[in-house]
């Protein structure tokens, strides 16, 4: 017999202050490991991020948090329900906002969010109050009768959110939310879920590939590549992690087999990465000192720098930290893979 | 339970709202109705048929004179003089009339004399059709010569006289029984096959997925609304089908309720059917590639477009198993005959059985999960 349908105040809370723990969890496709035994916990209340490129096992990790995936091994516990054994309870409590946008193009907007409602199995009297919310928190009530195919890109992503939301959930699953928005739009949508957390005590685990987002809206990221979870910490802590406090950015006008090495001569410099032809990418513990001597040693040689730059340390660079390469290069090669030529030797 | 109908209710919106799938479903059973049915149902008219007489005698004359009242009255064919047997042989081999009817010298005499008279036609037998129709024609023009001016008071041979028990049926209302039955079809296969698969491929399901519904409750819910889109399209084209081929039966309550039988448990046969086929399938091409070969292996051989006993073993065996045969003998013993649900109840029987047995195996199938 299927449970009762449950409201928010009927559903059981998290256990403790874990809302998610993650145990050794494997995913296995054939003789292919998606998931390698990954662990971690998300703490009742706090934004969690998944970082990582395409093909990293984000998604892979949240559907089976979310018992779209069985598991394969290990185990996962979701508002104190084991995903395996307990998975209808597990989906009566979180909200799931799917990578693409799946809200039915030929509807109003209430009525997919009344279907929703329903498969979740809202009581019929708190449905129109649970709309009418969802609605106003994602700024959409005045569309609530139009067509969803007449919605822009961020309004359908808001929609989603909404839709995600109806049954009033304790834990929000979101794949990448930002995915093919502009720029605008994605603020407006960071800025909408910093408020639902705050408004509605949600835990969010969000999975994205961009570092700002990760940077602006996550308490804490873990750093998935390859299957692993290679680092796991608040923005700061990752940061803090790696050697340097600076990055210079250079260009010099002209690429030599020697800037790497006179690069990582400089005081301080504790690693140099190559972007491209004459562009280097330099971790350190000074940015001021090291652009003194870097301007000194370019006069010295007769180069020209086209252009110079102090940061502090991104997300960017605690990736390649730990993985050894930028995220970005991962998301072209994901994109567009430059056929073989013909004839051309493998 | 409600977690079902909001699958049913989200299906039924989305078709009341995109008309389309409607449209599409009754577009091409109904041109097919309308297009074979006056193609297909016509009789042979004004076929050119030469006629080159030899004899010029009295009896001769007599087959002119025949002829002539045919092409003034039917209307099979229209008649042509040639005077030479062997150009009209040649004009019938390139097209340029349909038949030759050859009246040799001497015919008359032979016919006085009771001495075996014979007249020759020339028929382009690549189109059996015309050919058969011309030759039927001069049959019956032979046998009324033949036949004896005074009839005897005592006929000694033995003659056969059909009783028709229905009204002439055209071969569009033939063809009306196949028509809703492929309306349906189409459907079950946009509305249930391809639509469903587009949905898994957008990612809607995954949507469905995280909800607590229980799988029974979700392929219950688009079986249900697969079989009720595909009712409305077998109503719309039974109503829209009757009107158009002639068929009074629609105005006859309890035949309406017959026919309702007949469309509620072909829908779930063909839903049942199509569900089966595609519970596993991912790819939105599939459904597209397999439309016309099942449309083709199905209506075909169901006895819609011809009758089954004139097939060879392997297609009647392919009929048994179809559930258009079913659907196709149904609606024309309602539509065509008046039988009565004594006519249709193991038409009935199968289909149900088929559709709830399509729907039993496919349902295992289905994965809950991605």
């Amino acid at each position: 017999m299927n449970p009762q349908p449950t409201t928010l105040d009927q559903n059981p809370k998290p256990a403790g202050t874990v809302a998610i723990a993650v145990e050794n969890i494997v995913k296995r496709y054939g003789t292919f490991e998606a998931v390698k035994g990954v662990n971690f916990a998300v703490n009742d209340g706090e934004i969690f991020g998944l970082l990582g490129p395409n093909g990293a096992g984000k998604s892979t990790l949240i559907r089976m948090m979310t018992t779209l995936v069985p598991i394969t091994s290990g185990r996962a516990i979701v508002a104190g329900f084991d995903v395996a054994k307990e998975s209808d309870s597990v989906r009566r409590v979180i909200g799931v906002i799917p990578q693409a946008l799946t809200s039915d193009p030929d509807l109003t907007l209430e009525e997919n969010l009344s279907i929703y409602a329903k498969l979740y199995g809202v009581p019929r009297a708190e449905r129109a109050k649970n709309i009418q919310e969802v609605l106003e928190a994602v700024d959409l009530v005045k569309w609530r009768d139009a067509q969803t195919k007449t919605l822009s890109g961020g309004m359908r992503r808001r929609l989603e959110i909404a839709r995600g939301l109806v049954h009033n959930p304790h834990i929000f699953f979101l794949d990448e939310p930002t995915t093919g928005l502009d720029p605008v739009s994605r603020i407006a949508v960071w800025e909408m879920l910093d408020n639902l957390r705050k408004t509605r005590n949600l835990t969010m685990l969000l999975t994205t590939h961009y570092m700002e987002e990760a940077d602006k809206l996550c308490d804490r990221i873990a750093i998935v590549d390859h299957g692993n979870l290679v680092a796991l910490g608040t923005p700061i802590e990752l940061k803090q992690n790696v050697p340097g406090a600076n990055v210079v950015e250079v260009h010099f006008d002209r690429e030599t087999e020697q800037w790497k090495s006179r690069l990582e001569g400089l005081e301080g410099v504790t690693s140099v990465q190559a972007e491209s032809a004459g562009f280097y990418r330099v971790l350190t513990s000074s940015g001021s000192r090291t652009t003194m001597q870097l301007v000194e040693l370019a006069a010295s040689l007769g180069e020209n720098i086209t252009s110079l730059s102090v940061q502090n340390t991104s997300l960017d660079d605690v990736f390649v930290h730990y993985t050894g390469r930028q995220l970005r290069d991962e998301q072209v090669k994901a994109i567009f893979t430059m056929p073989p030529r013909p004839g051309a030797q493998p | 339970m409600n977690r079902m109908f909001a699958i049913f209710e989200r299906e039924m919106r989305k078709f009341f709202r995109s008309p389309v799938l409607m449209i599409m479903s009754m577009m091409l059973p109904i041109v097919q109705l309308v297009i074979l049915g006056n193609a297909y149902g016509g009789k042979i008219r004004n076929a050119r048929v030469a006629i080159v007489d030899y004899d010029h005698g009295p009896q001769a004359v007599r087959i002119r004179e025949a002829c002539a009242a045919i092409a003034v009255n039917i209307g099979t064919f229209k008649t042509v003089d040639y005077s030479n047997e062997v150009q009209a042989r040649e004009d019938v081999r390139t097209g340029k009339i349909d038949a030759a009817l050859i009246i040799p010298v001497q015919y008359s005499r032979r016919v006085y004399a009771q001495d075996a008279p014979r007249i020759g036609l020339v028929v382009d037998n690549s189109d059996q059709f015309t050919s058969s129709s011309i030759q039927s024609e001069l049959q019956s023009l032979v046998d009324s010569l033949n036949a004896p001016v005074i009839q005897p008071r005592i006929v000694k041979n033995i003659a056969v006289e059909s009783v028709e028990l229905y009204p002439y049926v055209s071969y569009m209302k033939f063809l009306l029984a196949g028509t809703i039955s492929l309306a349906m079809y189409i459907s079950v296969m946009i509305g249930g096959g391809m639509l469903y698969i587009d949905d898994k491929a957008r990612g809607v399901h995954e949507g469905y997925l995280v909800t607590p519904i229980t799988k029974l409750e979700l392929v219950m819910g688009l079986n249900l609304a697969g079989a009720a889109k595909a009712v409305l399209a077998g109503i719309s084209l039974t109503i829209i089908g009757s009107l158009i081929a002639g068929l009074n039966a629609i105005f006859n309550p309890i035949a309406d309720l017959e026919l309702l039988a007949m469309i509620v448990a072909t829908s779930l046969a063909f839903n049942g059917m199509m569900f089966l086929m595609m519970v596993r399938v991912d790819d939105p091409l599939v459904p597209r590639a397999m439309f016309g070969v099942l449309n083709t292996l199905l209506f075909f051989p169901s006895g819609a477009v011809f009758p089954i006993i004139a097939f060879p073993k392997w297609l009647q065996a392919i009929a048994i198993i179809d559930p258009f045969t079913y659907c196709v003998h149904g609606f024309k013993a309602i539509l065509l005959k008046d039988g009565g649900f004594v006519a249709i109840q193991y038409d009935l029987l199968f289909l149900f059985t088929f559709g709830i047995g399509t729907l039993l195996i496919a349902t295992p199938l289905f994965k809950r999960t991605l």
